[in-house]
């Protein structure tokens, strides 16, 4: 079984991005950039796959600029076997995302697409699930768990009660939370070696998928801020800010 | 034309959060129709016809939409969907599941997390863990939206007289199965509408030492929180997670214990109305948000905070 992983490119997590001053947007200049945590989990997932003997092929997938080549990089230097770019310098949104991957899925036939349940930038959490319903494949979002068995993959999933399992038929999608595995880190011989891997590079037009737009960007702003409160010297003193300043409690 | 919320419900309780959300949709302008999807939940469909506001509830019910797997429900709103020019849910594990696909099949955009409704097109939304906040326009006919519950008072849940129209409509992809469940009980409060939170973080050791916090939180009448890490750690389940990629709260009052305050929880809690921070490391970044911090080990302080409420 194939299996398609998706990789974006994204802030690196650990950065605090600022609003540029005039609202047009965040600004990413000179900004650490790395590859969203979320597909980190869904790389780690396929390659575990791989490795069980489950998967006979990995093929990592981003769709973005040119550098994005550096995220793919990195995925097949943590074990996938090549690696797909759909090349794009447009704003590329969820649903232009999910129907470019349709067709990703169209070509390389993959019993099982593993996503990121979220990018850490837009914070959408929705292109898996929109390639589920462009595919009709069924979907695990939010996994912690998958198993693959025969002709069905059965996936745990983090629900806001709790846990939830549900039994798909392949070909799935899932899509990746933080409990599914702890990834990997890259070793310098497999950095190496994945220089050498294949890195196939597409366009929308070649996969015959027009780049539209169905919102506009109005403006950014910065959240309002929250004033810097006082430090209380016990807990005596804390009970009584609670009761007779904030008076919650 | 009219607005389609879709309820959260669990087949017996209409949940809350969908008296933010028709809040929300209330903002958008236009009727206010609410579609109750489940087995055996009638009971919610008297429930979402007394929500102020609402003028009439479609009732489907059938096995299939049961667990409310995507596959089937997404489906189900896509065929009622077409005649509305918004379809809204509230930011639930659920919805954020089926609704996505819903906008998918409609062949239109899916605005998350709204916390603003700007005007019937326009809407804010957090990116970035809420470092930034986007004005959307959405240049679609049909709006597909998903509520972040924390920005919008709720509608009264009484009031209303909306009439309950059964819809037959049958949508079962027979892709997907439901094999089971492990739901917390609590008889706590949820943390999405729970008035006061504590968390614990990393900074509890391990998962016994939580019941300090429970104590208090018996006190307060709270509800449990937690960070990554203490979830990670398997101090206690996931559902307790509060941040970025957990769960988004701003209670009256949130206290943060052992907590160091990282972004993606922040993300998560800081539009709470008062924040307390307990932590040993004065220079620990909760405490830039917090209203009241005391640097103190937890271990002394939150036996005797149990001790004095
Ligand atoms: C993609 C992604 C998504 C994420 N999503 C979330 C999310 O939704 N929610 C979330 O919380 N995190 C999330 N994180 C993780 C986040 O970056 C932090 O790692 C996490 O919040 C840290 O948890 P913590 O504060 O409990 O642990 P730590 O950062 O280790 O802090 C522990 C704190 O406890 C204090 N402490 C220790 N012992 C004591 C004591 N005896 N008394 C008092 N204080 C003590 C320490 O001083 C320290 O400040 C995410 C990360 C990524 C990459
Ligand atoms: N431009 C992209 N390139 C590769 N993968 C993407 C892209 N956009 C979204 N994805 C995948 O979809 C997941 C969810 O993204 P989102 O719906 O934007 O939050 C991400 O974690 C990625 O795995």
């Amino acid at each position: 079984m194939k299996v398609l992983v998706t990789v974006k490119r994204v802030i690196d997590y650990n950065v605090k991005v600022r609003v540029k001053s005039d609202n047009s947007d965040v600004d990413l200049n000179n900004v650490k950039m790395a590859m969203n945590p979320f597909c980190e989990i869904a790389v780690e997932e396929a390659v575990r796959l791989k490795e069980a003997g489950i998967a006979t092929e990995v093929v990592a997938v981003s769709l973005g600029s040119k550098v994005c080549q550096e995220q793919l990089r990195t995925a097949l230097a943590l074990g996938a076997d090549r690696a797909i770019l759909v090349e794009s310098d447009e704003i590329l949104e969820s649903l232009t995302v999910a129907k470019l991957l349709q067709k990703v899925v169209d070509d390389e036939k993959p019993g099982l697409v593993i996503m990121g349940k979220q990018a850490i930038d837009t914070d959408n959490n929705q292109t898996g699930q929109m390639l589920g319903a462009l595919t009709g494949f069924p979907q695990g979002a939010f996994a912690s768990d998958v198993k693959v068995d025969g002709d069905k993959v059965q996936v745990i999933r983090e629900v806001d009660g709790g846990l939830q399992t549900v039994s798909l038929t392949l070909p799935a999608i899932v899509t990746s939370d933080l409990r599914l595995n702890e990834p990997r880190y890259a070793s310098l011989p497999n950095i190496m070696k994945a220089k050498k891997k294949p890195l196939d590079i597409k366009t929308p037009a070649d996969l015959g998928v027009e780049v539209k737009s169905h919102t506009r960007l109005v403006k950014v702003s910065p959240p309002a801020e929250r004033k810097a409160g006082i430090k209380v010297a016990s807990v005596e003193a804390l009970v009584d800010k609670l009761k007779n300043e904030a008076k919650v409690i | 034309m009219a607005i389609l919320v879709i309820a959260e419900h669990d087949n017996s309780e209409l949940k809350p959060a969908t008296l933010n959300t028709v809040a929300a949709a209330a903002q958008m302008g236009g009727d206010l129709h609410v579609l109750v999807a489940g087995a055996g939940c009638q009971s919610v469909a008297d429930a979402a016809a007394k929500i102020q506001g609402v003028s009439q509830v479609l009732l489907a019910e059938d096995a299939c939409y049961e667990h409310q797997l995507a596959e089937n429900i997404s489906l189900l709103i896509n065929e009622l969907g077409k005649d509305y020019t918004h379809i809204v849910a509230a930011a639930t594990t659920s919805a954020k599941n089926f609704m996505p696909r819903v906008a998918a099949l409609l062949d239109v955009a899916q605005i998350s997390e709204i916390i603003r409704v700007e005007s019937a097109d326009t809407f804010d939304r957090p990116i970035y863990a809420g470092n930034a906040i986007a004005t959307v326009q959405s240049l679609d006919s049909i709006k597909v939206i998903t509520v972040r519950t924390t920005g919008f008072d709720a509608a009264a849940a009484e009031g209303g007289s909306a009439t309950v129209r059964a819809v037959s409509m049958l949508h079962n992809a027979a892709t997907s199965a439901f094999v089971g469940a492990e739901i917390a009980k609590s008889d706590r409060p949820e943390l999405t509408s729970a008035q006061v939170i504590i968390s614990g973080g990393r900074g509890m050791g391990n998962g016994e030492n939580f019941a300090l916090i429970e104590k208090v939180a018996d006190k307060l009448g709270a509800a449990v929180g937690a960070s990554r890490a203490a979830v990670d750690a398997g101090f206690v389940p996931n559902d307790m997670q509060v941040g970025q990629t957990g769960k988004i709260v701003a209670p009256d009052l949130y206290i943060a214990v052992g907590i160091s305050g990282a972004i993606q929880h922040l993300a998560g809690m800081k539009d709470s109305k008062v924040i307390v921070a307990i932590n040993k490391d004065e220079e620990a970044p909760i405490f830039q948000v917090a209203d009241y911090g005391l640097v103190a080990d937890l271990f002394e302080a939150v036996p005797q905070l149990e001790q004095q409420l």
